[in-house]
């Protein structure tokens, strides 16, 4: 299956890669094939800095329902702050 | 020469021999790209193929495939079509052009009728050659034997998309490669997966339907119990029986349009 199916974000943070930390600037959400995943599809998500090269990536490829557990972490962790 | 496809198993008292190494050569408009090229040593001719990497990228899988096609008598290569992106490990090239929206069809019809090219102009060419690629790949393998003269026989595993509605096209794939069916050149195999869910069976089905109504040579098969995939061994979709039997139908099919393999000797 390739879906094509990728939603693309501006995001400011740093990310730690394979050579350190690295400022963010993009972030690439698609559901499609995993590279590592033991999954036949997977939501992807690469950080991403494209003007430090392609290896400026920190990578994570989770089952459906991780990412929406992350998502909830996510928005839940978020929402504690406000209180 | 010794034919050597599917239904001809090799014997041990024969002598083999492969090169096989990272080449430069011109793509789409000339511009310079990268390939991994492997061939039999010998004095041919061979047939040759080109192979279309799938989406995860330009990737070991992909060497791999390469050899066997040179292994089984054939001058196989395969372009790097992620070669304008920059470079990097093969998983972080797939993200970025992933990232990018994608590779644009018309730099991939370029490079791999360029690539085709390359191999006819081999001086142990047979003059024959065809084009195969699994996944986005699949896809792109239909797209240039309907967009170019340039092959003799085209393989299609698991393409997706190539049945892509409007809402799904995008700069880099302005037009659904369905739409130039009546343009297909040569003869075309497509092996797929009764569970995959790009192609479904419906999306194959309605392929089908248009090489049909434009009198095209084809051949089709659905394999039961697999889905995306099945070729792919390190992968959980693959699935052993109908791998085996798609390499198969493969070769005889290649042998069938492009002629005898060699194995140089």
């Amino acid at each position: 299956m390739c879906t094509g199916i990728v939603e693309t974000v501006e995001v400011s943070g740093s990310g730690k890669g394979p050579h350190g930390w690295f400022k963010l600037e993009q972030v690439n959400v698609s559901y499609d094939h995993p590279t590592d995943a033991s999954l036949e599809h997977a939501l992807n998500i690469d950080f991403v800095n494209q003007s430090e090269g392609p290896s400026s990536r920190v990578a994570v490829e989770l089952s459906p329902e991780s990412a929406r557990n992350l998502v909830k972490a996510i928005l839940d962790a978020l929402s504690l702050k406000q209180q | 020469m010794v034919s050597v496809g599917a239904m001809h198993p090799y014997t041990t008292d024969m002598y083999e021999g492969m090169l096989a190494e990272t080449i430069m050569l011109p793509g789409n408009n000339g511009e310079i790209i990268n390939a991994y090229y492997a061939r039999p040593l010998g004095p041919g001719p061979f047939p040759g193929v080109v192979l279309i990497h799938h989406m995860p990228g330009w990737d070991e899988l992909y060497r791999e495939f390469t050899r066997k096609f040179a292994h089984h008598g054939y001058l196989a290569i395969s372009p790097n079509i992620y070669f304008r992106f920059g470079h990097g490990s093969p998983d972080d090239m797939s993200a970025k052009v992933r990232g990018s929206g994608g590779v644009p069809d018309v730099s991939v019809v370029g490079d791999i009728d360029a690539s085709a090219r390359y191999l006819k102009s081999f001086p142990l060419s047979n003059g024959k050659v065809g084009v195969f690629g699994t996944c986005s790949g699949g896809r792109q393998a239909f797209l240039v034997a309907s967009r170019t003269k340039t092959f003799d026989a085209a393989v299609n595993c698991w393409g997706g998309n190539v049945v892509q509605p409007k809402e799904k096209l995008t700069p880099a794939q302005p037009v659904a490669p369905i739409d130039y069916a009546k343009d297909l050149s040569c003869p075309l195999l497509g092996l797929f997966g009764e569970e995959d869910k790009n192609p479904t069976p419906e999306s194959v089905s309605r392929l089908e339907e248009e090489l049909k109504k434009y009198g095209k040579n084809y051949e089709f098969h659905m394999y039961p119990g697999a889905g995306h995939g099945f070729f792919y061994y390190p992968g959980v979709g693959y699935r052993p029986e109908a791998a085996v039997d798609g390499w198969k139908k493969m070769f005889m099919f290649f042998e069938k349009y492009l002629g005898t393999p060699g194995r140089g000797r």
